[in-house]
């Protein structure tokens, strides 16, 4: 693989041609990964991006007229009442409840992710595989399902309640259940094994030298953990929040069975546009809003991340 | 992956469903767990056909996969409000239902129907209406209201569910504030935006699966359709169904033969076959909702021939009403109302 | 905590690898994870029709779910796609984080890595709404209409979950080894084999499980994406939803689930008598 790199670079010329050698095998190596997503993810949203600029159907789907009303109308709507032009709070509300969800959603999942996932990389060898199927076991049951199961936990005559309850913590039965307590210990719990997987791979890696050297040196455990541990996993932490936050900013099942569905979340609301609301439009322009921002999100977080390792 | 027979078993799948339709099949797209598995076993026998059925989950759904092509469906099953869009779109064939042999089987009151004049597109599938459940154990009051969810009674606070359907919900809030089907008066649309707006933080959730909530009185009342609420009397007998005089839904959701279907005189013949009163009864018996053909309650058990979820009682029938698919202006008013109370 | 007169090899028993309280936490997730587990597999012997109110101990959802056909087939077609699904993305993502990981930068690194992300940055029924429309073009025009449509959403769907933990394992790896193994005379494929390969694995292992498990919930791309008789169990039972969702899915997810742990046991008795020393 790396026999391009190593070969003694002679001139400058040679460089170039070396370089050039590793961009072609770099993107042959990421062609077939890219030619899936064009074909079966990306590609087809062109569609979408073509839709957000026409009028909605009569019914559902579209008329080719070209407007930007859908974009408009993200942040601007008509008062179907008075008629003025103001700004879409809805639209707004909606969008800052679901990245703030998301964020907690992450907050929690790495806290309890990352404790689970440096467990399992300290287990010996042989165990590890077999933690790690026990994170993921209970995922082959169905979202749906696992939802509900949830839910009979933390209802008032839950498993929960009554575990509180004979444990004298509490008197009275907590209502858990459709409030954002409850969207977020589900949330946390579909999402824990997207955190715990990338922190567990790049923990695993981890050399517990250092670890000894830190301690050798006199630092604490806090100290070994923030210094030595937390900067060495920082690609695994990376991975992990992205594939918590995105998915979760549009989370459709969890928020609407435990949240009992009275708000709206950006994902939800999406959908409406799609279903019933019958204005493909909207959601069509709304859902390229959330890939450009999340796509700059994400490109900046990435940028920082790697630059801070260019430092360490 | 790595085990051949598995690779085998999905090489054959594979194949199997890419194939072109060979003759005596026929393929079925409905509303998921509502097609009774008895009916299409005894359908399969009668003409020897092999019967596969497709679920969605909603009506936008059927249509956007319908009209996007290339779907390998046979029929559909469309509720009243959809079949004019269905058929405005071109999508179903005129099959004719109303000259087949069963046709004389269908009650006087389905035959001539606003959304499919004279029965030319589609056969009754089932119907039932949208209404009010409460636990009378926990208010024993007045059922037969909107107000259980437009202004919900002290007991009831905080305790009260409402299906997220839009159409439904809406109409009958409409109804309610005392405007009809589809309005545009501005002046009932405020008061139907602000009633909502101050009832909404008096419900607990906005949530389907009612019979399972209803049994075990995590929810105490909720707006919900009759079949499920009847599901939740047999579990827990409290639980009443109420007919809102302000004006309740009444629905329908008929069979029709898709344009591009590929076995049409197989899906003749079902529509002709589910217009027997006896095999009508067993579509009832599994869906638990009224089938529209008469003959079939003497098929049909015992518990739903007298259940006041499933028999709208005389005294309510005048209140029920169809919902038409409201025109688009209408319905952008009605989403940006729901968005505000949902926001 | 420990006696600091005491000789070295007393200064390993306070183990360098044990946060305090970390082990803890991972017991109470583990437990956690699994409580609601109990309570699907508990309903699963339901004797009414509620999964959430019990009234009995029987086998009769067993026996439902025995005789209906469509959930077996349903969930058989669940497998088939997932296990195809994360195979496919598994193979695309290790070649991609291979490419865009090892040996600096180069033009064209970001664009990758977005696009490979992309589908994790809208919601699901925005690519099943565009993929409906694309593939029924392609269904139109060329007469099949197999499990290949789907199957390809759910690998491109799943690509990002297996990549980026395979990412974040070979980020930062050591790349001396595989100089090495090159110095040796290794070829590059013998070093990627001997060397890389086995490096990567632990990453390799966690993107196929989270693909894997991606694909078998994945719902509403499904939905949208399905033709007829293309049903899975997300589908079927997103059908259930607005009636009632009856213990026959509890009973069908527990019988995957046992299959799961045996399979599982199995596979470790094996390995284990195979190699008695890790």
């Amino acid at each position: 693989m790396s026999a391009v790199e190593i070969s003694p670079a002679a001139g400058t010329d040679q460089e170039a041609r070396a370089e050039a050698a590793r961009t072609r095998r770099n993107w042959l190596l990421s062609l077939p990964a890219v030619i899936l997503l064009l074909f079966a993810a990306s590609g087809p949203l062109v569609i979408v991006l073509i839709y957000s600029f026409l009028t909605p159907g009569d019914y559902s789907g579209v008329k080719w007229i070209p407007t930007f009303d859908a974009w408009t109308s993200i942040l601007f709507s008509r008062d179907i009442f008075d008629d003025t032009l103001r700004l879409a709070d809805a639209h707004l509300t909606i969008f800052w409840r679901s990245a703030s969800l998301s964020l907690l959603t992450t907050l929690i999942t790495f806290l309890l992710g990352f404790p689970t996932a440096y467990f399992i990389a300290t287990r010996p060898p042989r165990q590890r595989g077999l933690w790690l199927f026990l994170i993921t076991i209970p995922f082959w049951t169905n979202l749906l399902i696992r939802t509900f199961a949830i839910m009979e936990v933390i209802r008032n005559e839950g498993l929960l309640n009554k575990l509180l309850m004979m444990t004298g913590l509490i008197s009275e039965p907590l209502q858990i259940l459709y409030s954002d307590t409850a969207v977020l210990i589900g949330m946390a719990y579909v999402y824990l094994p997207l955190m715990v997987l990338p922190l567990y791979a790049a923990l695993e890696r981890f050399d517990f030298r250092l670890v000894e050297a830190g301690y050798d040196l006199y630092a604490g455990r806090w100290m070994v953990l923030r210094k030595v541990i937390l900067p060495l996993v920082k690609p695994g932490i990376v991975a992990g929040s992205i594939l918590v936050f995105m998915p979760s900013l549009g989370a459709y099942v969890t928020p609407r069975v435990l949240g009992g569905g009275k708000h709206m979340m950006i994902g939800s609301f999406i959908e409406l546009q799609f279903g019933q609301g019958r204005n493909w439009p909207l959601g069509a322009s709304l859902s390229m809003l959330l890939l450009l921002i999340v796509g700059i999100g994400l490109f900046f977080y990435v940028r920082a991340m790697s630059k801070e390792k260019a430092h360490d | 992956m790595r085990s051949p027979t598995l690779l085998i078993a999905a090489g054959a799948l594979l194949a199997a469903t890419g194939l072109a339709h060979a003759e005596g099949e026929l393929n079925i797209f409905n509303w998921g767990d509502y097609t009774s598995p008895e009916l299409i076993k005894k359908f399969e026998e009668k003409y020897d056909v092999k019967v596969t059925v497709t679920d969605y989950d909603s009506n936008t759904t059927a249509l956007t996969k319908v009209s996007a092509g290339g779907h390998g469906f046979d029929i559909v099953v469309p509720s009243a409000n959809y079949v004019p869009i269905f058929v405005g779109e071109g999508l179903l064939l005129e099959a004719r239902p109303d000259q087949m042999e069963n046709f004389k089987n269908v009650s006087k009151r389905w035959r001539d129907v606003p959304w499919d004049p004279g029965r030319h597109y589609t056969v009754p599938w089932q119907w039932g209406t949208t209404g009010v459940a409460v636990n009378k154990t926990a208010y024993s009051g007045n059922v037969n209201t909107s107000a259980i969810f437009m202004d919900p009674p002290e007991e009831l606070v905080g305790k009260v569910n409402v299906i997220p359907e839009m159409s439904d919900v809406m109409a009958m809030a409409v109804w309610y504030a005392g405007g009809g089907v589809c309005t545009q008066d501005k002046t009932v649309l405020k008061k139907v935006r602000d009633l909502l707006v101050a009832a909404k933080p008096k419900w607990m959730s906005m949530d389907y699966g009612m019979s399972d909530k209803l049994s075990n009185n995590d929810v105490l009342a909720s707006v919900n359709w009759s079949g499920s609420t009847f599901r939740a009397r047999l579990n827990n007998p409290d639980v009443v169904y109420g007919y809102p005089q302000e004006g309740y839904p009444v629905w329908m959701d008929s069979v029709a033969i898709l344009k591009d279907a590929k076995n049409v005189d197989n899906a003749k013949l079902f529509m002709n076959f589910i217009m027997e009163p006896e095999n009508a009864a067993m579509i009832s018996a599994f869906a638990r909702y009224a089938n529209g053909i008469d003959g079939s309650q003497e098929f049909m058990p015992e518990n739903m021939r007298t259940a006041p979820e499933v028999n709208v009682p005389e005294e309510f029938a005048a209140a029920g009403q169809f919902l038409p698919t409201c025109p688009p202006a209408v319905q952008k008013m009605y989403t940006a109302i729901w968005t505000e109370v949902m926001k | 905590m420990t006696d600091t007169t005491a000789p070295r090899p007393r200064r390993k028993a306070f183990s360098v690898r044990t946060m305090p309280g970390f082990s803890s936490i991972a017991i109470v997730c583990f437990l956690a994870l699994y409580a609601p587990i109990v309570v699907i597999v508990v309903y699963s012997f339901n004797s009414g029709n509620s999964i959430a109110l019990w009234e009995g101990l029987s086998l009769k959802w067993y026996a439902t779910a025995w005789q209906n056909d469509a959930v077996q087939e349903a969930t058989i077609r669940s497998v088939i796609i997932a296990a195809f699904a994360s195979v496919i993305s598994t193979v695309v993502a290790t070649m991609a984080a291979l490419g865009t990981t090892h040996g600096g930068d180069f033009r064209g690194r970001t664009v990758i890595y977005l696009l490979i992300n992309q589908p994790l940055m809208v919601p699901e029924i925005v690519t099943a709404v565009a993929l409906l429309i694309f593939f029924s073009m392609i269904r139109i025009a060329t007469g099949y209409s197999g499990l290949a449509y789907l199957i390809a959403a759910h690998a491109a769907f799943c690509v990002p979950f297996a990549y980026l933990p395979i990412r974040a394992r070979l980020e930062g790896m050591d790349t001396m080894l595989e100089l090495a193994a090159a110095d040796l005379y290794a070829t590059p494929w013998r070093a990627f084999r001997r060397v890389t390969l086995p490096l990567m694995a632990p990453g390799i292992v966690a993107g196929a499980m989270l693909a894997f498990v991606i694909s078998l919930d994945d719902v509403i791309i499904t939905e949208f994406v399905k033709a007829a008789g293309q049903d899975t169990l997300p589908t079927y039972m997103l059908g259930q939803l607005r009636r009632a969702i009856t213990p026959e899915v509890n009973a069908i997810s527990t019988i995957l689930l046992a299959i799961t742990v045996i399979l599982l046991t199995l596979f470790f008795i094996l390995t284990r008598k195979r190699s008695p020393k890790a």
